[in-house]
């Protein structure tokens, strides 16, 4: 059996399941890491993940030779999470408005000692989880998966003008989160 | 406050714009730009966000190892999906040789039935001629 990613989509498009299990094999694990920045919750991560992979599956006589699997992976996934957190939405309203302050619960944090790379990767993905998940999907998708403006807005549902905007609210509000300055505000107020 | 070029924007307007510019995706106007190589608060904040952007990157990197048995239950979800479309394309073949064989049939009862109107004709007019 092929490994190769581009080999193993033309085998599955020829009708071999097993070429297109063994992409899975390949794919899951990142598919269920984008699922899981996306909706913050293992439940809804594995059914994101599963529908999504239903979804190619059923799909793939519609993926482009000249793209990437998982990229195109990434996008469904995408899909799959904005319908599912809708959903979520509509029966509990956990989230918090866009331009609601989230409050810093770590008021002893240390700015200097965000510096390290790795506590700031940390506390990076943890600022993510207390994004409204509107803002969440945008610079997830944008900043960490590299999706095109185009592409998120088409997998979310909104316009690409929608998604700039989402992502310059997000990117601000995680700065604001990471980096509390400051009596600077008020002095920039003032 | 003198009035040198990094005054031509304020320190809230460059705010505004720099989530936009800190990628490189949009060029940063030149009032931006002159702005931040004189402003250190402006400087500051643009460091700021671009360790935001770069620990962003860093978590494409990371992949989450999911519970046991996503795997299997992927491939069972597919398994069940690709055994629904066989049932829907025996039962649309079935429903293909079902229409087929009811419009042969009824082909064939109007072949017969025309036949069977042209023979009495003849027998007809054969009785008239004789």
């Amino acid at each position: 059996m092929p490994l190769d990613q581009a080999e193993l989509v033309a085998a599955a498009k020829d009708g071999d399941r097993e070429a297109f299990d063994e992409l899975v094999r390949q794919t899951y694990a990142d598919a269920f890491t984008l699922a899981y920045r996306l909706t913050r919750n293992e439940e809804d991560a594995r059914d994101v993940v599963q529908e999504a992979y239903l979804r190619a599956y059923r799909g793939l006589g519609r993926f482009r030779a000249d793209a990437r699997f998982s990229t195109w992976m990434y996008r469904i996934v995408a899909n799959c999470a904005s319908t599912a957190l809708s959903r979520r939405s509509r029966s509990r309203h956990d989230d918090l408005p866009d331009d609601a302050p989230v409050a810093d619960d770590r008021p002893e944090a240390d700015p200097e000692m965000m510096a390290e790379a790795t506590i700031l990767r940390d506390r990076v993905d943890e600022a993510l989880a207390h994004l409204p998940a509107r803002l969440r999907a945008v610079v997830v998708l944008r900043d960490v998966y590299d999706l095109p403006h185009e592409a998120i807005a088409a997998e979310l549902g909104i316009s690409e003008a929608a998604a700039k905007v989402r992502l310059h609210r997000a990117r601000r509000r995680l700065r604001e989160q990471l980096f509390p300055m400051r009596g600077e505000e008020a002095a920039r107020a003032g | 406050m003198p009035a040198d070029s990094n005054l031509t924007m304020t320190c809230e307007a460059v705010a505004e714009l720099l989530p936009e510019v800190v990628d490189g995706a949009i060029p940063a106007p030149t009032a931006v730009t002159r702005h931040v190589e004189t402003c250190l608060r402006c400087q500051a904040e643009l460091v700021q966000y671009r360790k935001v952007l770069r620990a962003l990157h860093q978590l494409r990197t990371e992949v989450l190892e999911p519970a046991p048995g996503l795997f299997t239950d992927i491939l069972t979800s597919l398994e069940g999906a690709g055994e629904r479309r066989a049932i829907r394309s025996l039962l649309r073949q079935r429903r293909a040789a079902y229409v087929g064989a009811i419009a042969g049939a009824t082909a064939a009862a109007g072949a017969a039935g025309i036949i069977v109107l042209a023979s009495r004709a003849r027998h007809r007019k054969l009785r008239l001629a004789g």
